[in-house]
């Protein structure tokens, strides 16, 4: 028996519009994050960390004995400690215990004790004695000391100085702009104990329990089978729980080891704010070349992210930035430098997107700017850009379905009205002086896998009980994103039953191991793939039963919704519960490990070259907004989003991370802005300070909608992954917002703009409009 | 040390050792009611809402949400509180539940118990009436979610939740609840290693206790001090809690003035005043959320002499007085002559504030501008409100009301001098709207820089002239 990947059956749980798994848990209270489970157990003991107080210093001394003194302190953790390796991260750079303190806020040690209160006290009476240290805080002044880290690779194609000769228009500029934090509802947080068969048990709010299970191991100096690590689900992570929570779970691991007592480690929103990395702020400057038509010949950049104090996920986010600076764009000639800073803030790391953002923001800056240059309208400088079927990536991987990049466009101009609401908005700016409006629409390109080929791979566990009920298990998070829920409905699918009759087990080590991060927006597609692949075992099983008892060859045995029929017979049913019942005595294995492995992947990180992904997820947004002539604030009055999920396996699911993933980027682009202060610390760390968007940023008008007939022949059921492309739709807000506040001002003009598009960020923009057209507004508006 | 009693989704508990900083987030979970989220602690977030039961002026109940990371256990003596897990459970979901599971309002699910029971609040809001201005087709006013934030959905269908929701049915006991009385302020005094707290019953204890400890730290809504307490672990020996005091809750018209209770939570003020007081009116919704201002009071907000509060420039503008009151009696002081320095005001130990008054009649004209990044629940970096009276064309009266461009909040005076008496047209407010951007010390910090504010001051006077012309109020 054969088994596609992609094709469906024609009856099957994918496809439907259902709740996520967890939403009658979550209305009322009863989803458990790892926090909450604390109060279930006996003599907790809760952490807390010093926080230095220093951008950069070394420790001269530490003397931690008068936090013992403080009613309820049990102990202190610091480096002395570690019986195995001084280091929470995977490239040897982050130590769990620092001699040197390399950010404001780093965590010099932690303290343990019967309640977070006293936790609290005893860590605000150690002494420590810094010598402090120049620190480096900005792009800027690592650009100029030169203070890189990690590789620096340069992304080429074609000769560029042939091209900037070929080229018509040269335009160069530079473009900065911020990070983001990932501000997940839930902080990071572990818990961790000695179980009853000894070994260390920990729960955490992890993406990534296989690397949380490695890095605690090597801190304690177990193996990794001595460790098990659970994540029931998350309260949001958004990439913030890649890499970051390892060193906390290992802090709880370590405490619970030295005392035997259970420990809880939580951040509160502070602490979460100034020690976990965020999106990597970029600095890029840049030289375009365009042919006489508007169509792009050269680019030649240099980006710079902000990689924090330590590597962490620097270097992928920086690869997949470079593999991103094309975007929907074909340029013949690129040649783009790329290299990580290193300076004394917190490391940043994965967030939705992964860099991809980044680069393609430096290339939807730059048309966005030129347009008015080449006099040409943006929407059609960057339509006449679009990749056509056979050209190639600038490393190398051919554009697959470039043609739905003009559908996706056309459809979206004709369904959002674009043209007449064009001409509607330049009669609305001639007749109010003091409120524009502006539209944009803009493109998304986004390749889909991991760039690091071997995480290209998943693993998940099926099983099949007596009574027909079935438990699945796989190596994904569950953070919001209804992974959980798409793998109920695939299982359910390739075993033909009722997404009723399967219950998916909380993640775990033990249960499936050795599993890549549930990043990359590939949670789906690779997993997904695994649980297909075991129930596709098993199946196979059942059929050669059933084929038996039927009188029918296996391969002309259908299983449907719980039933199980012979091909063109569904009248002589008999129960999937009957089958298996039948097949246990039978004696067949009614469990299956499955496996999955993306084909066909190829990358030489080195060369920046091969085909890193297995293929590319389109869309496009549209976006109005109204911008106040007087302060700069602004609304969006409307939006429309048409995103290619491929065959949606969940459509309320898909529809919700494209709507969450354009509100998240749209906070990015326009609201939320993180402030350092001269001394290095984080002056935006907490909720009142760093404003994500609230309902008031949600477009008034929001119309979102999947691409229809996008089957994907590569994926589990023909679908595509969600995650982290339509964040990128934002890039339309801004571009809108670039309209609105030029049209304040004369016509052919570059229009810059600040990001975050801050309503002080927009009023300077309007501001500078205002000042090229020279005329002081004194009309009625 | 004493043993609180209180009501949480409708049965009885006994909470002993209670201290007078444990907030009820901490002690909800505490025994084991998780679906109470910490996700900011302090109230910015809304993960921790939860219902309380309060009265009604009529002797019912009204079930509003508040904070519970922001509310202090001692305050709750005798009173009734429900969470998210209090309303439904799995297989039995409140509609509310319903509607947030089957519309996809829920991803990660941390957040949704907090919007759940404020979507509640709002659902079991009495005034709640199809074909309101603003609202949903249900009469769903969405600022009820101000207070709560997702970082996952977008918020189109928790919208959509929201808006899809009837009216409660027959059969339900949380419908019928609110014909109920609600528990009456109980008086308490917490004595413990941690401190003392004191929940006075009447303003003249109230008084006393002032007197004899005048450092102690007076407690309203707590929607200042609960930030301070637990992000800043402010403690404080004593604490005197006046939320529930009455002489601090009375609403009266007199021929001269309007006199508002500095303890009345600015909901119930909004509420009661409706549209009589327009710049109000226009003011309330852009004061933090509706779960802040569910307990948020003006005494606390002139008291704690923020220089960034946002009721000092409309109560400015309004030419307000406030109320102070200590033992040996009570006195008015202007409110532009409150505020001494920064969060220093005229009030001496042994005073609190009783009430703001606003004079009577009103400026006929008035608009309050709140710049901030955020449009709903910001904290202004520049807040003006401006009141102004025409006689003709010409300027009678202008008050102009300023916060977060010096040490405290002031009056924009050049910019009113220069226009009172002269002829209200664009020439001369523009030359105001300069001198009104010269105004105070203003700051670069990382809610805006020092040009923005300056420049903001200048613009927002501009857009109050262009919008009053514009609209036909003055010509």
């Amino acid at each position: 028996m054969t088994h596609s990947l992609f094709e469906r059956p024609p009856v099957g749980a994918v496809g439907d519009a259902i709740a996520h798994e967890s939403a009658e848990l979550h209305v009322t209270g009863h989803a458990l994050y790892t926090d909450d489970l604390g109060v279930r157990l006996q003599n907790l003991l809760h952490a807390w960390p010093l926080q230095a107080p220093h951008a950069h210093a070394r420790i001269l001394s530490m003397n931690t004995a008068p936090a013992l003194a403080v009613p309820g302190v049990v102990r202190v953790l610091t480096k002395a400690d570690v019986p195995g390796v001084n280091d929470s991260g995977v490239k040897h750079d982050e130590p769990l215990f620092p001699d040197e303190v390399m950010f404001y806020g780093h965590a010099v040690c932690w303290v343990l004790a019967e309640s977070a209160d006293a936790a609290r006290r005893g860590a605000d009476a150690i002494e420590v004695e810094y010598e402090p240290l120049p620190a480096i805080l900005t792009v800027q002044d690592a650009i100029a000391a030169g203070r890189f880290q990690g590789s620096q690779p340069v992304l080429r194609r074609g000769d560029v100085a042939l091209g900037f000769e070929e080229a018509r228009h040269i335009f160069e500029g530079e473009f900065e702009f911020g990070g983001q934090e990932h501000f997940y509802l839930e902080t990071n947080a572990a818990l961790a104990h000695i179980d009853e068969s000894g070994q260390l048990f920990i729960q955490s709010s992890t993406q990534h329990p296989t690397e949380t299970q490695e890095i605690v191991a090597h801190v304690l100096g177990l193996t990794s089978s001595q460790v098990t690590v659970q994540c029931l689900r998350m309260g949001g992570g958004f990439g913030g729980k890649e890499m970051q929570p390892h060193g906390f779970a290992a802090i709880a691991a370590l405490g619970a080891t030295l005392t035997g007592r259970p420990v809880r480690m939580r951040l509160n929103r502070t602490q979460d704010l100034t020690m976990t990395g965020k999106r990597h702020p970029f600095h890029s400057k840049w030289k375009v070349g365009f042919d006489e038509g508007g169509r792009l010949v050269a680019l030649q950049a240099t980006l710079s992210s902000d990689g924090g104090w330590s590597l962490d996920l620097s270097e992928p986010v920086l690869a997949r930035a470079l593999c991103h600076i094309d975007n929907a764009y074909f340029i013949p000639h690129v040649e783009v430098q790329g290299r990580i800073c290193k300076t004394n803030k917190t490391s940043q790391t994965a967030f939705r997107g992964f860099g991809g953002p980044q680069g393609m923001l430096v290339i939807e800056d730059i048309l966005g700017r030129c347009a008015p240059l080449l006099g040409l309208e943006a929407h059609e400088l960057r339509r006449r850009n679009f990749y056509a079927s056979g050209e190639a990536t600038p490393y190398g991987q051919p554009v697959r379905h470039a043609e739905r990049l003009q559908t996706v466009w056309q459809t979206l101009l004709d369904s959002s009205d674009f043209v007449a609401r064009q001409s509607e908005i330049q009669a609305f700016n001639a007749a109010h002086p003091h409120t524009k409006r502006g539209l944009a629409i803009t493109p998304v390109k986004f390749g889909i896998s991991f760039n690091f080929t071997a995480y290209n791979q998943a693993g998940a566990l099926v099983h099949v009980y007596k009574d027909g009920s079935v438990l699945i298990n796989h190596g994904g998070t569950e953070m919001g994103q209804g992974l959980h829920t798409k793998m109920i409905q695939v299982a359910a699918t390739a075993l033909g039953v009722p997404v009723k009759c399967v219950r998916l087990a909380p993640t775990r080590t033990d249960k499936v191991p050795n599993t890549s991060a549930t990043a990359a927006s590939s949670g789906a597609d690779l997993n997904g793939g695994a649980i297909k692949n075991a129930c596709d075992q098993i199946k196979e099983r059942l059929a050669a039963v059933a084929a038996g008892t039927l009188g029918v060859h296996p391969n002309d045995v259908r299983f449907e919704n719980g039933k199980v029929y012979p091909l063109g017979h569904p009248d002589q049913d008999m129960d999937f519960a009957k089958l298996v019942h039948d097949a246990y005595h039978l004696r067949t294995q009614l469990w299956a490990a499955g496996f999955y492995r993306t084909p066909g992947l190829h990358w030489d990180r080195e060369a920046v070259q091969g085909e890193p992904f297995k293929y590319f997820s389109y869309g496009a947004a549209v976006c109005e907004v109204e911008v106040d002539g007087f302060t700069g604030a602004y609304r969006q009055l409307r939006a429309d989003l048409l995103h290619d999920v491929g065959d949606s396996l969940s459509p309320l699911i898909d529809i919700g991370q494209v709507e969450g993933g354009f509100v998240q980027g749209a906070g990015w682009m326009t609201l939320e802005e993180l402030h350092w202060d001269k001394f290095g610390r984080l002056a935006t760390q907490s909720a009142s300070t760093y404003k994500l968007p609230s309902f008031s940023e949600m477009p008034e008008v929001f119309n979102v909608a999947l691409l229809e007939q996008a089957t994907e022949s590569g994926v589990v059921y023909g679908s595509k992954a969600v995650g982290e492309p339509p964040l990128m739709l934002a890039i339309s807000v801004r571009e809108a917002l670039r309209q609105a506040a030029a049209a304040f001002g004369p016509g052919g003009r570059a229009q810059e703009l600040r990001l975050p598009a801050t309503p002080e960020a927009v009023y300077w923009a309007l501001d500078t409009a205002r000042q090229a057209s020279g005329a002081l507004v004194t009309a009625d508006d | 040390m004493q043993t609180l009693k209180l009501t949480v989704n409708g049965k009885p508990f006994h909470a002993p050792d209670v201290r007078p900083h444990t907030t009820l987030l901490n002690w909800l979970r505490d025994q084991g009611l998780t679906g109470c989220k910490e996700g900011c602690a302090e109230g910015e977030c809304g993960a921790c809402a939860v219902l309380v039961a309060r009265s009604t002026e009529d002797g019912g109940t009204r079930l509003e949400s508040v904070n519970a990371c922001l509310v202090l256990m001692g305050t709750l003596e005798g009173q009734e509180v429900i969470t998210a897990e209090g309303l439904g459970e799995p297989g039995a979901l409140h509609p509310v539940q319903f509607e947030m599971a089957v519309r996809g309002g829920s991803q990660c699910g941390y957040c949704t118990p907090g919007f759940v029971v404020s979507m509640a609040a709002e659902y079991y809001r009495p005034e709640r009436e199809a074909g309101t201005a603003h609202c949903g087709p249900n009469g769903f006013d969405i600022h009820a979610l101000s207070g709560n934030l997702c970082r996952c959905t977008g918020y189109r269908p928790i919208q959509d939740a929201a808006y899809a929701l009837g009216a409660p049915d027959d059969s339900d006991v949380l419908a019928e609840r609110r014909a109920q009385p609600a528990p009456a302020p109980q008086a308490i005094h917490l004595h413990t290693l941690d401190g003392e707290f004191h929940r006075p019953a009447t303003l003249a204890e109230a008084l006393d206790l002032l007197d004899t400890n005048p450092a102690a730290k007076l407690l309203a809504g707590g929607t200042d001090w609960g930030v301070e307490v637990n992000i800043r672990h402010a403690r404080a020996p004593v604490t005197i809690a006046v939320d529930g005091l009455a002489e601090l809750r009375g609403l009266t018209w007199t021929n001269e003035y309007l006199e508002i209770g500095a303890g009345l939570p600015l909901t119930e003020i909004e509420r009661r005043l409706g549209d009589r007081v327009p710049l109000l009116a226009e003011w309330f919704p852009q004061f933090a959320s509706r779960l802040i201002r569910n307990s948020a009071t003006l005494g606390g907000n002139l008291g704690t002499a923020s220089p960034i509060g946002d009721s000092p420039p409309v109560l400015l503008a309004l030419d307000a007085g406030v109320v102070l009151i200590g033992k040996t009696g009570e006195r008015e002081v202007k409110l532009s002559e409150f505020f001494t320095g920064y969060r220093q005001t005229v009030r001496q130990p042994g005073e609190l504030i009783k009430a703001v008054r606003i004079p009577l009649p009103l400026a006929p004209t008035t608009g309050f501008f709140k710049i901030a990044k955020r449009r709903f629940d910001d904290i202004s970096s520049v807040a003006v409100g401006v009141a102004l009276e025409l006689d003709g064309d010409i300027v009678k009266r202008l008050h102009i009301g300023l916060g977060g461009v010096a040490a405290t909040p002031i009056r924009g005076t050049q910019a009113e001098e220069a226009l009172t008496g002269q002829v209200w047209n664009e020439k001369n407010v523009r030359a105001a709207a300069k001198l009104l951007g010269s105004e105070g010390t203003p700051l670069d910090d990382h809610r805006a820089t020092a040009a923005y504010r300056a420049a903001m001051l200048e613009q927002t006077l501009l857009k109050f002239y262009f919008e009053q012309t514009r609209q036909g109020v003055l010509v």
